[in-house]
């Protein structure tokens, strides 16, 4: 037996193996809200396969009392629900740390490992002793280890109550038999372990401004306080879950009370082509109007986005990126869409994206995104993923200032067409690079043709050489422009650092934590958080002042790194990438491995090994 | 392509309508089409149909895909707005820009290889969602614009300008229409303006999705003999099956049935479609017979033309997905944003 069982108060991970469709979200949601009630922060990462029911899905929740939540891949203690996975379950559990099993059955002698502690609750054979019916006994063999985990793990038992309570209040006749199943593996586990273990929960008041939150349900909640009222999507994991949080966020903030009749039209179009079309079409109206959708919609989106560039009509697209090419992996998370989307579409274009890190972001982001869609009449892009977009994150609880008014960029209302002599469409007259748009049925001096073929600057169709090229050098000095407008870069900066590490969206938490565990090492890193597309100066500057940069990111070929050469002009070499690509969400161990690993080991002592078969 | 400009003056005598505009109100930019291909002569009816409905020109919003049928939009209503979309998805963006703005009057062209193939998907969902809008489909069996290729419209059996014979089976954009549950079908003839501008009449007016195939012959790659799709073909074989009068609400409305087998339908607004031809057994409002009626001219040989199918209680788009009666582009952000205050009470459920 390891000696690695010191009190861990507060600071521990552990993750929970089950079967996909057998009803754990809810159990699993429990325990993390209970560890949030208690002050503590935490966090909750789902791996799930694309798929109803039937296969292994795995939880992890990630308790520190510092903040750090980003994802780490060794675990204190193992929830095994899921005989498919003991033995790989089993596997990732640090020396000294716990398994949890059914001991319903005997485990199977060769999983067992002489440095973990493992725990055995006869869970089947409780519910099937106290439940009836087969759909019920597995449903309630869920609470039952939530019970068992809230006694390991010293949860204050009247918190879970009340969260059981809070959940179905509208559902008397399966709160009793929650209560039940909880008290079950409550009371066995008081009575047969010894609880509460080295690792466990100590009340703090850490999580009192904060909420949790998935990003996708952030960012439909941001296009909600945006004024958007035109959804146009394509089923899609891992983005569909922003359209039904959008779905049930209008149903309850956008009806007419009188009338029972929606501020809001959510079409599903039949295919990802059409989502985009659709977007692009009440945005012509003068909707705000968005998408959300992953890689391969962008993929087929493409056309429309190029369509939507050139003839200057605002939209939103929300891409929440998954891992691969093709298909890939629909379930597993990745940074690969960044070079897509910065210039999707054929012939020269070019667009602004924007990159929260986390569910807070999506929200602030979402509504930005609109902004700058109509300010610079072109597709903005926010680029998340599924680790922001479907994960259980803590952040500070959203804000909103009343006085936010949409900035519509440049529209010419009736009043406007009535005083002028005659509308130009892509006349630059204010030298900005952005014409005046007009709505469609607003005034008849309005009327131009929208066309996705080549126009001059009057907005009639063109083959001439100059007029084309007039309007394709405003559309660039367009786009650079919005570098000044964009939300600028995150800057950290450290004393003596002569290293700098540049990183993106969902990667900023790993980060930080890799930059906190490299201190100690005698490493001081600077930090940039790229936060928007095209690249703020700052970002230049950063590069410039910095001998040696490492870019964090989660795809195989370096794409911000690529792209900070392309946009930048720095040599590509310079540039030393460092992340993973394998769609599980990076952490700090990956991070701070990169880093002193490029280093050199003989000069840095290594951290030691966190894994006991590693 | 016309090489002389037509003067902007206005004839005296020229009738006006309503509105106080003219026909030459409803006149676009000169069309760069071949001489004597029959969409212009589409855009000519589509001008006298908007003109003797007396529609704000500004209030019409034209879409089209690409492809030559698609460049007409700009031949008529230039006080409108126009959308020259990208190949196939116009029906994609007329579907979003009406629920953007449910108000507008939605025109769109499309040709048989802009609807029938690259675009066929977003036809068929424009179909089932029942956006409100005349959809045009000049067809003339032929990619013009590329010279010449077969379309999906092509008939078996029927031969290119190079002499090629056609040997898949075609898509007739009716009776793909009827079987998903068009609301609207009609199928005219460019040689043919008195017929068809009654017909583009009471689609302008339909509230759904008024399909409007127009057998529209290809002068530069499709009038040659052995073409099923040329003038000749078409006059010889049309069967002006069932021909139609629309009516607006004002006008006084008719009785249900008159003497001499006409046959009124009165729809959502209190406007009526007289039908004054109609063949015994004929009923314009019961699709499997209009689907009967329509694959037994084809077998025949014959091209069922007319008002063919109206369905009197259509409930179009918006209707179906509940929103407001506003159109929500013009929804003041007040009524949108929910409010600090809401966010606050939001986010107790993320505690």
């Amino acid at each position: 037996m390891s000696s690695d069982s010191h009190s861990r108060v507060n600071n521990f991970a552990f993750k929970i193996a089950t079967v996909n469709g057998s009803g754990s979200a809810s159990a699993n949601a429990l325990i993390r809200r209970a560890i949030f009630r208690m002050g503590v922060p935490v966090s909750g990462k789902n791996l799930f396969p694309s798929n109803i029911q039937g296969l292994p899905t795995w939880y992890e929740i990630r308790v520190n009392a510092d903040g750090h939540t980003a994802r780490i891949p060794t675990f204190d203690l193992m929830v095994a629900m899921n005989p498919a996975t003991y033995a790989r379950d089993v596997d990732e559990v640090r020396s000294g740390g716990w398994v949890l099993h059914d001991s319903s059955w005997p485990l199977p002698t060769n999983l067992l490992r002489d440095d973990l502690h493992f725990l055995g609750v006869p869970l089947a054979r409780l519910c099937n002793e106290n439940f009836a019916g087969a759909r019920e006994r597995i449903l309630m063999k869920n609470i039952a280890y939530a019970g068992v985990l809230a006694a390991l793990l010293g949860l204050d038992a009247e918190i879970v109550q009340k969260l059981l309570g809070e959940t179905y209040a509208k559902k008397k006749s399966l709160l009793d038999s929650n209560y039940k199943a909880l008290g079950l593996g409550y009371d066995t586990a008081i009575d047969t372990l010894e609880c509460p273990l080295p690792i466990r929960v100590e009340p703090m008041d850490a999580t009192g401004d904060s909420i949790i939150m998935d990003g996708n349900s952030a960012a439909a909640l941001g296009c909600v306080y945006a004024g958007a009222t035109v959804a146009a999507w394509y089923p899609i994991t891992p983005s569909t879950s922003m359209i039904d949080a959008f779905q049930a966020f209008c149903g309850k903030l956008r009806k007419e009370e009188e009338t029972d009749r929606s501020r809001v039209a959510i079409l599903q179009a039949e295919d990802e082509l059409a989502a985009a079309g659709m977007v692009v079409g009440a945005n012509w109206m003068g909707a705000r109007a968005f998408t959300a959708t992953s890689g391969p919609g962008i993929s087929l989106m493409s056309e429309i986005i190029g369509l939507a560039y050139y003839a200057e009509i605002p939209a939103v697209f929300f891409d929440i990126q998954r891992a691969g090419p093709s298909t890939g992996m629909p379930t597993r998370t990745q940074q690969g869409d960044l070079m897509l989307c910065a210039y999707a579409s054929h012939g020269d274009t070019k667009h602004i994206l924007l990159i929260p890190s986390d569910p807070e972001e999506c929200f602030y982001f979402a509504v930005k995104a609109f902004d700058l869609a109509e300010r610079f009449q072109t597709p903005v892009f926010v680029l998340s993923d599924l680790d922001i977009g479907m994960n259980d994150w803590l952040v500070p609880r959203l804000r909103w200032d009343d006085s936010y008014r949409p900035d519509r960029g440049k529209v010419l209302d009736a009043e406007d067409l009535e005083t002028i002599d005659h509308f130009q469409r892509y006349l630059d007259v204010d030298a900005d690079g952005i014409a005046a748009r007009t709505l469609p049925g607003v005034h008849p001096k309005g009327a131009f043709f929208t066309r996705g073929s080549g126009h001059n600057k009057h907005g009639a169709y063109t083959e001439d050489a100059d007029e084309y090229v007039d309007v394709m050098e405003r559309l660039r000095r367009k786009i650079d422009s919005a570098a000044l407008h964009v939300p600028s870069a995150e800057i950290r900066t450290a004393r003596g650092a002569s290293i700098g590490i540049i990183s993106a969206g969902g990667c900023h938490r790993a980060v930080l934590e890799s930059i906190d565990s490299l201190a100690p090492r005698g490493i001081a890193v600077d930090y940039l958080r790229v936060r928007a597309f095209p690249f703020s100066h700052e970002i230049s500057s950063f590069l410039g002042a910095h001998e040696r940069v490492f870019v964090v990111e989660q795809n195989r070929d370096g794409q911000l790194a690529n792209l900070l050469s392309l946009e930048t002009g720095v040599p590509r070499d310079s540039l030393e990438s460092l992340g993973t690509f394998g769609g599980l969400p990076l952490s700090a161990q990956d991070v701070v491995e990169g880093v002193l690993d490029a280093l050199g080991s003989a000069a840095y002592p290594k951290l030691p090994p966190r894994r006991a078969n590693a | 392509m016309t090489y002389i400009l037509k003067p902007k003056v206005r004839h005296p005598g020229l009738p006006t309508n309503a509105l106080g505009l003219t026909a030459r109100d409803y006149e676009g930019a000169m069309s760069t089409l071949c001489a004597g291909c029959g969409h212009d002569s589409v855009t000519a009816a589509v001008i006298q149909a908007v003109f003797e409905l007396d529609l704000p020109p500004h209030r019409v919003a034209k879409l089209s895909g690409i492809g030559c049928s698609s460049k007409t939009p700009t031949y008529f209503l230039g006080q409108a707005h126009g959308f020259n979309a990208v190949h196939g998805r116009m029906p994609a963006i007329a579907a979003g820009a009406s629920a953007a703005n449910r108000d507008l009057i939605y025109l769109g062209v499309s040709g048989d290889g802009d609807s029938l193939s690259i675009g066929l998907g977003h036809l068929c969902h424009a179909i089932r969602r029942n956006v409100r809008m005349l959809y045009l489909i000049e067809n003339n069996g032929v990619y013009g614009l590329t010279k010449g290729q077969f379309s999906a419209s092509a008939d078996v059996g029927t031969r290119s300008k190079r002499g090629e014979e056609n040997r898949q089976e075609p898509i007739d954009p009716i009776h793909l229409a009827l079987t998903l549950g068009v609301s609207f079908a009609a199928r005219g003839f460019s040689g043919d303006k008195v017929h068809l501008v009654p017909i583009l009449k009471a689609a302008l007016q339909h509230d759904g999705f008024a399909l409007v195939d127009v057998i529209s012959p290809c002068v530069a790659f499709n009038d040659h003999v052995g073409s099923t799709k040329s003038y000749l073909h078409t006059r010889e074989h049309a069967q002006l099956a069932v021909l139609a009068d629309f009516i607006p609400p004002a006008a006084e409305i008719t009785a249900s049935v008159e003497p001499g087998g006409v046959r009124s339908v009165t729809m959502h607004d209190g406007s009526t479609i007289q039908f004054r031809q109609v063949p015994d057994g004929y009923d314009p409002t019961n699709r499997e017979s209009v689907e009967n009626y329509v694959r037994e001219r084809q077998r025949a040989g014959e091209v069922a033309m007319g008002l063919l199918y109206v369905e009197p209680g259509s409930v179009e788009m918006n209707e179906n997905l509940g929103t407001v009666d506003r159109p929500l582009c013009e929804l003041p952000y007040e009524e949108l944003c929910p409010g600090s205050a809401r966010l606050e009470e939001i986010q107790l459920q993320y505690r």
